[in-house]
């Protein structure tokens, strides 16, 4: 077939176009919110004591973090789902939560008792971190890298990663309302290996899922 | 490319993604020119740049709808085309098949314009027998929609889905390979 007999196919076919990217986009994240959602209070739960806690500075700014987090890894994967985003232009957008949950960590540094550092970072919970973010996640990250799939990323590998930070974020938003280990030294730590293995999970299958 | 290029370029695009099929077809020409001296600069010696050509078109086809209708056009096209080559590259990383000798079989081809057989045939044996009839009778013969209907025995509705099932479905043999 000559390029100009392709022309004539492709000419033919321009009443079918694919659906706009910002309606894949959204929707993808609607459904992973409601997936989240149903995950979360089918295997956790908030606390009981979430009304005394939401008084408290420690608990919300894990909110904070985590919606941080899920706001710029979301932009961001919007961005790279289209051919010509050069990465280098917006990943540090990213620096954002790191930079939060660090500050965090310095307040926190000062303001608690050395004593106390490291049966904060510790905490009580940090096994059901590690396993119900990943497991919040996953739904999330599915579903973005179906909307992924649907865009043309020039770097899948790394927008898949980026799609498992979002998914993450999300994922950690969720949990946050549960864990009752509030200390930005346990953020910075379990929640950070735990959002990492979905972002690893995404970079795995988004070189993958998002081939075109 | 100068500013002016580029903002009819858009101009088309824009008309085409509203609807206009011959601005469509004049834009994928145009896409095919600039591609065409881009890859030619760029594929010597590797893949066919007439390939990459035509994987771009196609790339195009499929993502369109990753273009906002407000961005300069060039930069998203040649961004389709660098993705094109260097998955030509790896491809052929992957199996090695061309000779020395091919390629200047090849470059001989092209200077008496030899009719060649691009990988875009090879891709059009893969597809259902419905589809392939489709996509050969509005490219290779030329047919319209209506009167591809009627030789084929088809409604029209059912013609522009073979069509679009074909396309996609050789769009997504390059991609996804």
């Amino acid at each position: 077939m000559e390029t100009h007999e392709l022309i004539k196919a492709l000419a033919a076919d321009s009443r079918r176009t694919g659906v706009a990217m910002n309606t894949v986009w959204w929707g993808a994240v609607f459904v992973a919110i409601v997936v989240a959602t149903t995950v979360f209070f089918a295997l956790l739960g908030p606390r009981p004591d979430i009304a005394s806690a939401a008084q408290t500075i420690r608990f919300l700014f894990k909110f904070v973090v985590t919606i941080a987090l899920a706001a710029s890894a979301f932009g961001l994967l919007r961005l790279l789902s289209r051919p010509e985003t050069d990465p280098r232009g917006v990943l540090p957008y990213l620096a954002v939560a790191p930079a939060l949950v660090l500050a965090g960590v310095a307040i926190e540094l000062i303001v608690a008792p050395a004593e106390t550092w490291s049966t904060r970072l510790v905490g009580t919970n940090s096994l059901q971190c590690l396993t119900f973010i990943p497991l919040i996640g996953i739904g999330p990250l599915a579903l973005l890298l179906l909307a992924l799939r649907h865009g043309a990323p020039s770097h899948p590998t790394l927008a898949g990663a980026i799609a498992g930070l979002a998914a993450g974020g999300i994922a950690a938003t969720f949990y946050a309302s549960h864990c009752t280990d509030d200390s930005p030294l346990f953020v910075v730590t379990w929640y950070t290996i735990a959002v990492g293995v979905l972002a690893l999970l995404g970079a795995l299958t988004g070189r993958h899922v998002a081939r075109w | 490319m100068d500013g002016v290029d580029e903002r009819s370029l858009a101009r088309l695009f824009r008309a085409a993604l509203a609807g206009d099929e011959r601005a469509y077809g004049n834009f994928l020409h145009e896409a095919a020119r600039l591609v065409r001296a881009w890859a030619r600069r760029r594929a010597f010696g590797g893949p066919d740049p007439e390939d990459i050509v035509q994987e771009t078109l196609l790339a195009i086809h499929v993502k369109r709808h990753t273009w906002r209708s407000d961005d300069p056009v060039t930069p998203w096209l040649y961004a389709i085309a660098k993705h094109k080559l260097v998955d030509a590259l790896r491809r052929q990383g992957r199996h090695p098949r061309v000779e020395i000798s091919e390629v200047e079989d090849r470059v001989a081809a092209e200077e008496v314009e030899t009719v060649r057989d691009w990988e875009i045939g090879r891709a059009l044996e893969t597809l259902t027998p419905g589809q392939r009839s489709v996509v050969t009778a509005i490219s290779v013969e030329g047919r319209t929609i209506s009167e591809a209907a009627r030789s084929l025995d088809m409604n029209e509705t059912a013609v522009r889905v073979a069509l679009h099932r074909g396309l996609a479905a050789i769009a997504r043999r390059f991609g996804r390979d």
